[in-house]
């Protein structure tokens, strides 16, 4: 077991399986935990008040670094193409709330900046 | 009004489909950095079943390609995962009277881009109606969740196959950000949430280098922590207006 986990996964094909499969199954108890632990009761309410806050927090908590970062650095110039895209995106969704036209205009957008910094 | 499982299974298929449009390239990208890593195509296809999660899944590869240890990858897919607790935790009361069978099934299917379409769907009920058995929503989730189920094992395959066709210069792997923004921006409906989107966007950015993906948890905290505060400041106030 030692070995197992000190190891790393590429050194064997059982390796490779044994870390796959020990990952799944944590990620899978994760996601079970709360539907069977409070199968047979209400939530708090402080704790349904949090949760509804978790959605937004940890999705923008995704997102920023996606596009402020570039490089290792914060970046907000006109040259990060994804800083750019991603305000862009944001207000095409704030606007019309529509998800394909989002992801469609901000690829759009990050394509364009990239051809023209590349002229 | 009751609606019949077959009306709802389809509603999920259709609220999960432009979310779609932004996981299947995300798929195909997982598979094409699965091989560069050196993953063979057996175990990068079955990770896709096996983990379901996509975000985790890429950083999997890294850490393969990088020859982290086996507990350091075990460790890192457990903290990155860890938000599906909450998201356990907020569809429990809405499927707790169902048998245990779907319960495993629709926790396996309980991944980022399910729950928030579903959860909006449950949530959509003006009167708190609970008793999920009779409205069938559960097969809303079971739809929504396989919609991307096999959207996801597809694309990976896709990716698989198309090996390196697609350049990383394209920069397809930015639709996951895009995703994310689709999902977010519409549901901003009040200053709590937009205060607590805002600032776990910036303390994210400002602990980006910490190790282990410790800063997204942090940002995640300090965010719901902030909307909380927010919200009962404005709930104290609205008390003293009446």
């Amino acid at each position: 077991m030692n070995t197992f986990l000190f190891k790393p996964a590429l050194d064997s094909s059982a390796q490779l399986w044994g870390t796959m499969i020990i990952a799944g199954l944590l990620t899978y108890g994760i996601r079970l935990s709360f539907i069977l632990l409070f199968s047979r009761r209400e939530i708090p309410s402080w704790l349904g008040q949090a949760l509804r806050f978790v959605p937004p927090a940890v999705l923008t908590a995704i997102i920023f670094p996606e596009l402020l970062i570039n490089n290792n650095h914060i970046d907000i110039t006109y040259s990060n193409g994804r800083f750019i895209a991603g305000l862009v995106a944001i207000v095409v969704a704030w606007r019309t709330k529509n998800a394909v036209l989002t992801i469609v205009v901000g690829m759009a957008v990050l394509w364009l900046i990239q051809w023209l910094l590349r002229m | 009004m009751n609606s019949t499982p077959q009306k709802e299974f389809f509603a999920g298929v259709k609220a999960e489909s432009p979310i779609l449009v932004g996981v299947i390239p995300f798929g195909m990208i997982y598979g094409v950095l699965a091989l560069s890593a050196g993953i063979p195509a057996g175990a990068a296809q079955a990770m896709s079943a096996i983990i379901f999660a996509g975000s985790s899944q890429i950083l999997v590869t890294q850490l393969v390609h990088q020859s982290a240890p086996a507990l350091v990858i075990i460790l890192t897919v457990g903290v990155v995962n860890l938000r599906h607790a909450l998201y356990s935790a907020s569809v429990a009361p809405y499927i707790n009277k169902l048998r245990p069978l779907w319960k495993w099934i629709l926790a396996y299917l309980l991944t980022d881009e399910a729950y928030a379409v579903t959860i909006l769907h449950y949530q959509d009920d003006k009167v708190e109606e609970k008793s999920v058995p009779q409205n069938n929503k559960h097969w809303f989730f079971l739809g929504a969740g396989l919609a991307l189920w096999s959207s996801w094992q597809l694309s990976t395959a896709a990716g698989i196959l198309l090996g390196a066709v697609v350049p990383a210069s394209w920069g397809l792997d930015f639709t996951l950000a895009l995703t994310f923004i689709a999902l977010v921006v519409p549901a901003l409906k009040d200053r709590a949430s937009l205060g607590a989107a805002l600032s776990a966007g910036i303390v994210a950015v400002f602990a980006f280098r910490w190790q282990y993906k410790l800063g997204l948890m942090i940002a995640a905290l300090t965010g719901i922590l902030i909307g909380i505060a927010l919200e009962n400041m404005a709930g104290r106030k609205a008390g003293q207006g009446s």
